[in-house]
């Protein structure tokens, strides 16, 4: 767990569901909100998110309703100088599968860097939870270990994520066999911001985006290792097409000891302009699949308030059915001195609305 | 896990296999809970290490012999029955309480006579063997007397907590009303455990099934008097065994929950569900006598309230509870049954290997009882068809012990298919040692 790093814990979104209703309809009632906390009554003590009774066993069941209560990680927030995340079990999955760890330090010389890594457990998979978790806290593990001694961020991101995978592989052997079920396996997305740019690396289908403030040249930073993108790449099909099949979000690559080959992709990317970097999972790219639609949900002072912004992404996800986990990590950029005048990468994926004009 | 304070008594460790994974809408729960019992000191082989006798074995044993009239016919029955309570005795531990009764319309004490319980040493189970000589064949049958007399017996030793009885017949109840041996059943339970076996083929299997049923303990045929000697050594070894007294699997249900079953399902098929005693708020007590080292499969089935996709419960806390001497139980173990609302098709169509083996088990005993009974009532189609569908899951589930019993009763022509015929002149003892064991499960297949 990154709890060295000098991150911090934020309070639970305070909510009360003291009920006196029976559980059934509790149960019943579709939620739209991010999951709570801890629910604590009046007189103190946790109280059942179900039925409202205020007992609750030591394996975390209602003594009254059995419903399970929440979990740490059914939403979690950590939010740093510079970097923000915040992941939720959404609404149709019991547990939450994604993981998140975002981190501060320092250069050598003194300048700041930060670090997120977001990334999801597969869930036909055994243990994806516990996937993800290691994953995301191996690579933000040694990533600031790399930078923290002046490493390259782009080689560090390979490695870390090669670090990463082997993490993953081993927890192959560590837990109760599934004979049924492949072994763990988890996507990751990681960011670097320091020195002016953002490194940034993936396996899998967690995206990365860039949203310069104003919106406009918002883009993808990311390739998703998807049968879709497959498809789209070797210009089998065009994009909705893709997506619109079955097969779309079947991953191509990932971290877990049942993946042929691990191969990190890596990019570096100097902010042309203030704005935020996001990394998520695909429970929120999934509603906002474009980076043009995707960047009309993210609020405006995203950059200045990245915390709220991470959370109303959440929200609005939520809102829209939370059909799966949903995991954003927010990292706000000022325009890099490095940034030379702009010029789309081969990955980008720019967004030009009609009769718009990029100024190259 | 919980310890209890005394020496040499078993550990118990509860496992629980089931899919938790439930469709949209879905509410029916079922888990197989297997419950371990070891380290008791004692498995009831001959080969076991003896107990530490310092306070003494803390068990009492009472045989219960059919001295009816019929006994004489042909004599060997009586003699076998002699032989083997000998046997019996002899497999008694020193220290044990012990008596025997003579049972025909009325119950006699044998040995050692005087309302009392005897303590066996070599001295005692001479005297009881010598005394054999009074099982005299002369009488009618009604067993709600004997069971009462082993009751009184028992009740002479408050003290000893492991309670069992050997009871032998070879006829129908037929000297008492079938109400009154159902009212001394509803008195006994509970008080004492006790294993029935039917010598010959004129008694009743139903009837003494539900004897043993009520009194948590096995119900066989020994269609050869021949063997019964060899089988009364072994019950009585197996009572020797136990070492922990009226243990009860604990059901705790969440609100707006029920349990539509609780059965045991190895090493016998039994339900249970009727035998329920409230111990709490949402809780039930289901009965399972006496414990050595063994292990034992309960198949749990929970109906819950509907939750949405996304959600998850705890849809039972199985525990397994012993009753202590201040009032108050002691749990031995526990584990947890499930429920998760999935929209995952493929997790929630699977069904937990264990509960789908289970499930065919019991199937396989009702069928076999079906067939049995349509066959009774000559209904040649209906049994045919019955037994077709048992052979297959036999087959199927490799219980190969069942599948050796039904194919003394009809040849089986396919076993995948379950295409059978009668045989003909198919022999009494064969039909009855069919249908008395046709609750015998065996245990999953361990996958490769």
């Amino acid at each position: 767990m990154p709890g060295a790093t000098g991150d911090f814990l934020l309070a639970a979104p305070a909510q009360l569901l003291v009920s006196e209703e029976e559980p059934e309809s509790e149960l019943d009632h579709a939620p739209t909100e991010p999951n709570p906390v801890v629910v604590i009554a009046p007189g103190g003590g946790p109280v059942c998110v179900g039925c409202g009774a205020q007992r609750i066993d030591a394996d975390g069941y209602c003594e009254a309703c059995g419903r399970a209560q929440p979990r740490p990680r059914d939403h979690q927030e950590r939010a740093l100088a510079g970097v923000t995340g915040v992941s939720d079990r959404g609404h149709r999955h019991h547990r939450n599968e994604d993981a998140f760890a975002v981190a501060a330090t320092s250069r050598p010389g003194g300048s700041p860097a930060v670090v997120a890594v977001v990334c999801d457990g597969v869930s036909s998979a055994t243990r994806p939870d516990e996937a993800s978790q290691a994953a995301a806290d191996t690579a933000s593990e040694y990533l600031l270990e790399a930078l923290e001694s002046g490493a390259d961020p782009k080689p560090a991101m390979h490695a870390a994520i090669m670090a990463a995978a082997q993490r993953v592989e081993e927890l192959a052997n560590e837990g109760p066999l599934e004979p049924s079920r492949n072994s763990p396996a988890c996507t990751i997305v990681s960011a670097i911001a320091a020195d002016g740019e953002v490194t940034v690396g993936w396996v899998g289908d967690s995206r990365a985006y860039w949203f310069p403030d104003e919106r406009a040249g918002s883009e993808r930073l990311t390739v998703d290792d998807s049968w879709a993108a497959r498809m789209v790449e070797a210009g089998l099909m065009e994009e909705a097409e893709a997506y619109a099949d079955a097969r779309a979000h079947a991953i191509t690559g990932w971290l877990g000891a049942d993946a042929v080959e691990v191969e990190p992709h890596t990019t570096v990317f100097a902010p042309p302009s203030a704005g935020v970097v996001l990394i998520c999972t695909d429970g929120l790219w999934n509603y906002w699949e474009s980076a043009a639609d995707l960047g009309a949900v993210v609020p405006a002072d995203a950059r200045t308030r990245p915390l709220e912004a991470a959370q109303e992404l959440v929200r609005f996800a939520c809102e829209r059915g939370g059909h799966d986990n949903i995991t954003v990590a927010v990292l706000p950029c000022l325009a890099s001195p490095l940034s030379t005048p702009y010029t789309p990468t081969e990955l980008s994926l720019p967004v030009l609305g009609a009769g718009e004009k990029r100024e190259i | 896990m919980a310890r209890l304070a005394k020496s040499n008594l078993p550990q118990f460790a509860v496992d629980i296999f089931q899919n938790e994974y439930l469709a949209e809408g879905a509410r029916e729960v079922n888990a197989i809970v297997t419950v371990t019992a070891t380290g008791g000191g004692t498995s009831g082989s001959v080969s076991a290490q003896p107990v530490n006798f310092a306070d003494g074995p803390d068990a009492a044993v009472v045989i219960m012999v059919d001295c009816s009239g019929s006994m004489d016919y042909p004599s060997d029955k009586i003699r076998a029955a002699r032989e083997a309570t000998a046997a019996a005795i002899d497999a008694v531990r020193d220290g044990v309480a012990f008596a025997v009764v003579a049972g025909t319309h009325e119950a006699k004490e044998v040995y050692p006579g005087g309302g009392q319980l005897a303590v066996a040493h070599a001295g005692s189970r001479e005297e009881a063997k010598q005394s054999l000589r009074r099982l005299t064949p002369s009488g009618g049958t009604a067993i709600g007397t004997w069971l009462s007399k082993a009751e009184q017996l028992f009740h002479s030793r408050r003290d000893i907590s492991i309670r069992h009885g050997i009871l032998l017949t070879d006829g129908r109840n037929e000297h008492e009303n079938p109400n009154d041996l159902q009212r001394t059943l509803d008195r006994v339970q509970g008080h004492f455990t006790a294993d029935c076996r039917g010598v010959g083929t004129d008694w009743e299997i139903q009837e003494l099934r539900r004897i043993s049923s009520a009194l948590l303990g096995t119900v066989d045929i020994v269609a050869d008097p021949a063997g019964l000697a060899d089988d009364f050594r072994a019950m009585m070894e197996n009572a020797m065994g136990k070492e922990v007294a009226d243990v009860a699997l604990r059901v705790w249900t969440p609100a707006n929950a029920a349990v539509k079953f609780v059965k045991q399902v190895a090493p016998t098929v039994e339900d249970l569900s009727g035998r329920r005693k409230e111990s709490g708020p949402r809780a039930g007590d289901y009965p399972t006598g006496s414990w050595g080292d063994e292990s034992r499969d309960y198949h749990v089935c929970i109906e819950v309230p509907s939750a949405a996709v996304g959600s998850e419960m705890l849809a039972g806390r199985i525990s397994l509870v012993v009753p202590q001497p201040d009032g108050t139980t002691e749990v031995l173990s526990q584990g947890l049954v499930k429920a998760v609302w999935t929209d995952d098709i493929a997790a929630s169509t699977k069904i937990s290997p264990q509960v789908a083996h289970y499930t065919g088990q019991a199937d396989l005993a009702k069928a076999i009882q079906e067939g049995m009974e349509a066959h009774r009532r000559g209904d040649v189609d209906n049994a045919t068809s019955k037994l077709g569908k048992a052979v297959q899951l036999a087959h199927e589930s490799g219980n190969e012990d069942t599948f050796r019993l039904l194919a003394k009763v009809v040849d089986v022509v396919d076993p995948k298919e379950g295409t059978v015929r009668f045989r003909k002149n198919v022999s009494e003892a064969d039909s009855m040692t069919l249908e008395t064991r046709s609750t015998k499960t065996v245990r999953v297949k361990k996958t490769p």
